[in-house]
């Protein structure tokens, strides 16, 4: 009887809510509407929320052929490389000479350098594990008042393909297939902001109390415990309270957000699905059509304001539908054509890729917000994890960002700080972001110089 | 299907137990009664070992793989209840996903994903077609609360599925959810839906506990408590959480007397859920999983679908327990057997003609001077083992390394050269043998390379997606290679060599063993299987039953130590896990 009454007054709340049958529970952010040119909301004056996307792909970029010829406010054509950002340059910053300190750990290919920039940390050995991503430090701080702390994707279809981390123990797995990234967004839980009336599904209102139950379980089963399956099981426990977060937002009236459309249903493309291979760039190429179009539209209704999507898996392994080779194998093994000074088969991957990224920016871009577009308040990156891939070079890395975050960075910029760790990259993101925190990263690594150059 | 709630009729058989009956009949009973009732002088032998109380390792806490949960729902609610995805994909760790699972916790993203199964779970077990069948109790109105019927429905599924009794508040929580739903939605069967979803989430389902407590005739030392025993065997043997008889062995007490351990494991070794068990283990230590995600060019492949990889995990999988559990067969010559079983697709790939037009498994032995034979040569091995469009000595002999003999191969360093295999059609390599060669007399490469290729080169004639081809651009295929001193000239030979090496059973002894503990044995116990429980395998002809009942009946396996070294280690790894500067 003693646990009844324990969650007596814990539903107490849901209780009285329970009463009424339309029913709104305010939420400290979503109570208005937006001012007249759409960067504010009216009632309080308060911004648009900054958004982050972490656009990632694997086996980098041939130095010298993405870097702009001049450091600073750039002009000029963009290097070919890059040259599909061209409509964005205005939106574009580059950030290249930055390399991966090792401090005498063994190098894993294609690992290390995804460590060093998500997470800004590379594991040692037994029992040193990769740290939080920079993505998933940012959610803390800005994803905790909409249905998810963030949203994961794979153009390759494999959900093991994200560089996404919440800790040592936890991978955030990719949605691989868009129809099931289309209906964990838009599916029946997608509360319409813009909808005339509202009413709590009842499923919910049940279940979000009921799980207590579940909260209850959390002393007994930490009694005895050693530390790292106690960090396991914390791990857990913060995902339940995200859950319940997710619940009380479904049962909130939302505010209306005038940009907020639901795009239209798609198609299965699974990768057991006839005719949707999991790296044929063609089928890539589809996915992240499809996924940049439903994250750019759970943007800016609100539901997550930090997303990831992967193009390819760190190593790479798109290939052209019909070809015996893949990327990551061509990166090693192709001849540098010593008339144009790199290897073309190679090479021609860089071009998908970059419009894979131009794409997803473009999606943002389409989403018209008062005077300003969604791309305008948000700031997404797009890393990978070597320099040549030839050699597995964790020098020079390519990093590139498009959007200020809403104005609160300068763009058109190339910061070349030649031979500084990568970490500055990230540190510069959370501090843009709202983290608060000085300084970033592991050893060689750690770092406390954020680009405030370019910081408003 | 075990049936557990035992009410009506049972539904629809499970798949587990259809395809046991119609992959072998039953001569798996009978071949396992035997094993169950081994000689005389062997019991004595395994019973009466002493082994210092100092061999043994931590409890873990281990996330249930997909095909666990799966298995659990389909026993529990019946094969008729259907369940969705995703899962979180699983982890691999010191070669195995059931070591992977002691490490990894449930991200936000995954438990989204696990209460929108719960729901439909919940949903589909109250629903009008189930509930009479499942629930085992009516309300005295459906449109109102009625918190007996509730007790007894949800303490009875509680039971088999946090694998031991729910606590007094652990159930009357669950209680009150189903009340005050039931008050919300109007009815007592939506009430007893959301209650449902709430164990469905639980961490004490979601992650099996192993708790420990002091062992009496041990003083100072700990082993796990009873259901915590009935959980490793039933995972270890059946890949499955306990049935009645165990939690009732647990209740009683008798899982702490080696009578009552022994007359479980030689009841589960009989049992046909043993098969379900076996094949659990193959699937994670071979990495069948990689077949979730393995594409293959359609252009240069197009035999290579969904079907024929299902097809060819099916084959390698059948060809192990005909072989382990049917025939009782020495383990090793899993490599060098001519006989496996095929379905049409898998014949046209192998180029073997197979008779009759039937759908079905057909067993098939190879002709002598076939280079076809034993688990290597199968699609589930050479093809997992590519490129989407090439094949890879180097990665088959890595994984013949790392999967089949568990030697760690190392990373490639950086700043390779790889110009020199450049090009396939370059006139003066055809063949991939010629093109490894030349990159691997590269002073930096050639020290890993040596211990890869050699044997990988010896699987050259099947191509990518294991079809066979005897030679590459017009030049013969040279299938000539090693292993650790031993020369043989072809995919035969290497099977052989498989058979011989040392390394093959010892390797086989160390994965079961952690598999079945959930993490890699401590310095104690490896120190232990090697010394025993190796020497145990060997001179009991390598049967794999054998070697499962030596471990589930050792007293190493229940006791509950802590790591020698890994304290620091652990707390590393837990600063790590909360470091978020």
């Amino acid at each position: 009887m003693s646990a009844v009454n324990r969650m007596a007054s814990r539903r107490r709340v849901l209780r009285g809510m329970m009463g009424g049958s339309a029913v709104t529970v305010a939420l400290p952010f979503l109570d208005c509407f937006l001012n007249s040119n759409g960067t504010a909301l009216a009632a309080t004056g308060q911004e648009l929320p900054v958004v982050f996307g972490n656009w990632y792909w694997g086996c980098g970029l041939t130095p010298g052929r993405w870097e702009p010829a001049m450091t600073g406010k750039f002009s000029g054509p963009l290097p070919p490389e890059i040259a599909a950002l061209e409509p964005f340059r205005d939106k574009l910053n580059v950030y290249s000479g930055m390399k991966v300190y090792l401090d005498g750990k063994p190098p894993r290919p294609h690992t290390s350098g995804r460590q060093a920039c998500q997470g800004g940390h590379v594991p040692g050995g037994e029992g040193d594990s990769e740290h939080a991503s920079v993505d998933s430090l940012i959610s803390e701080v800005v994803g905790k008042r909409t249905r998810f702390r963030s949203l994961e994707a794979a153009a390759t279809g494999n959900p093991r393909d994200s560089v996404s981390r919440r800790s040592a123990t936890v991978m955030n797995p990719s949605e691989g297939d868009p129809a099931a990234l289309y209906a964990r967004v838009f599916g029946p839980e997608f509360v319409d902001p813009n909808a005339a009336d509202f009413k709590p599904d009842p499923l919910i209102m049940a279940e979000r109390s009921a799980l207590s139950a579940v909260t209850d379980e959390r002393q007994a089963l930490m009694k005895n415990l050693g530390a790292t399956d106690k960090a396991r099981m914390d791990e857990y426990f913060t995902s339940l309270r995200e859950l319940e977060g997710r619940l009380d937002i479904e049962l909130s009236k939302p505010a209306p957000l005038e940009a907020c459309t639901v795009p239209d249903e798609v198609a299965s493309h699974d990768i057991n699905n006839k005719g949707y291979s999991g790296v044929e760039i063609d089928s890539v190429i589809e996915r992240n059509k499809l996924f940049s179009k439903i994250m750019a539209h759970a943007v800016a209704c609100d539901q997550t304001r930090v997303f990831n999507v992967s193009f390819s898996d760190s190593q790479s392994s798109l290939r052209k539908a019909g070809d015996t080779t893949t990327h990551h194998i061509l990166t090693h093994e192709e001849a540098i054509d010593e008339e144009l000074g790199y290897q073309p088969r190679a090479t021609w991957f860089f071009t998908p890729i970059m419009e894979g990224f131009a794409y997803m920016a473009q999606e943002l871009a389409n989403i018209r917000e008062g005077d300003g577009t969604l791309l305008d308040r948000s700031l997404v990156l797009a890393s990978s994890e070597s320099g040549l891939a030839k050699i597995h070079g964790v020098e020079n890395l390519p990093l590139l960002t498009l959007g200020s975050a809403g104005g609160r960075i300068h763009t058109g910029m190339h910061l070349q700080p030649k031979g500084d760790a990568v970490t500055r990259v990230g540190l510069t993101l959370q501090q843009v972001m709202g983290v608060s925190t000085s300084s970033w990263g592991t050893g060689s690594m750690k770092t406390s110089k954020a680009f405030t150059e370019i910081m408003v | 299907m075990r049936n557990v709630l035992n009410f009506g009729t049972a539904p629809a058989s499970r798949r587990g137990l259809g395809k046991f009956k119609s992959v072998l009949g039953g001569s798996v009973i009978a071949a396992l009664a035997l094993a169950g009732c081994a000689p005389a002088e062997t019991e004595m032998a395994v019973m009466t070992e002493q082994v210092s109380p100092d061999v043994g390792g931590p409890a873990v806490v281990r996330r249930l793989t997909r095909h666990q949960y799966r298995t659990i729902i389909g026993d529990l609610f019946g094969g008729s209840i259907v369940v969705g995805g995703p899962f979180e994909p699983d982890v691999r760790e010191s070669g195995l996903l059931a070591v992977g699972a002691s490490t990894v916790s449930i991200a936000s993203t995954g438990l989204e994903a696990y209460t929108k199964m719960a729901r439909n779970i919940a949903a589909q077990v109250v629903d009008s077609e189930h509930r009479d069948m499942l629930m085992g109790c009516a309300p005295a109105a459906v449109d109102k609360p009625d918190d007996a019927c509730a007790s007894q429905f949800l303490s009875r599924v509680g039971r088999y599925m946090f694998r031991r009794p729910l606590t007094d508040a652990e159930l009357q929580d669950r209680v009150a959810a189903a009340n005050e739903s039931a008050n919300i939605r109007g009815n007592f069967y939506l009430g007893i839906e959301t209650a449902l979803v709430t164990l469905l989430v639980s961490p004490n389902f979601l992650f099996i506990h192993e708790a420990s407590e002091p062992d009496p005739q041990h003083p100072g030392l700990e082993r796990l408590d009873a259901y915590s025993k009935a959980s490793r065997l039933s995972f270890f043997l059946w890949n499955n959480s306990p049935d009645e008889a165990l939690l009732a062995a647990a209740e009683s007490g008798a899982l702490h007397t080696r009578k009552g351990v022994e007359e479980q494991v030689n009841r589960m070794l009989a049992s046909p859920q043993l098969e379900s068990g076996v094949r659990a283990f193959f699937t994670d230590m071979l990495e069948f999983e990689i077949f979730d995600t393995l594409s293959k060019d359609q252009v240069l492949y197009p035999k290579f679908n969904f079907t024929l990889a299902e097809a060819a995990k099916e084959q390698t999988l059948r060809t192990i327990i005909d072989h382990l559990l049917v025939k009782n067969g020495d383990y090793r010559d899993l490599y060098t057997t001519p006989n496996t079983f095929l379905t049409r697709e898998l014949a046209a790939v192998y180029q073997v003609p197979l008779g009759g037009l039937s759908k079905d498994w057909i067993p098939y032995e190879y002709p002598a001077g076939a280079q076809h034979a034993g688990i290597l040569s199968q699609v589930s091995f050479v093809a997992l083992h590519s490129h989407p469009g090439r094949t890879s000595p180097t990665l088959r002999g890595k994984a013949l390394r790392e999967v089949l003999l568990c030697q760690k191969v190392p990373d490639p360093p950086g700043d390779v050269n790889f110009t020199i295999v450049q090009d396939t059609a370059n006139p003066n390599f055809k063949t991939v043998r010629q093109r490894l060669d030349a990159h691997a007399s590269e002073p930096m490469c050639v020290g890993c390379h040596k211990i890869t290729d050699p044997m990988g080169l010896a699987l050259e004639n099947f191509d990518t997606i294991g079809g066979y081809r005897a030679s590459e651009n017009g030049a013969d295929i040279d299938t000539s290679g090693s292993l650790d001193g031993i020369a043989f000239q072809d995919a035969l030979g290497l099977g052989r060599a498989m058979h011989d090496n040392p390394a093959t059973a010892s390797c086989l002894t160390d994965r079961v063993y952690n598999y079945g503990v959930g993490r890699q044995a401590t310095k104690s116990e490896s120190e232990w299987l090697k010394a025993s429980v190796l020497k145990d395998f060997a001179a009991n002809d390598y049967q794999f039953p054998h070697l499962l009942k030596r471990i589930a009946t050792s007293g190493p396996f229940f006791r509950v130590n802590q790591p020698e070294t890994s304290e620091t280690a652990q707390e590393a790894l837990a600063s790590a896990a909360t470091n978020v500067q």
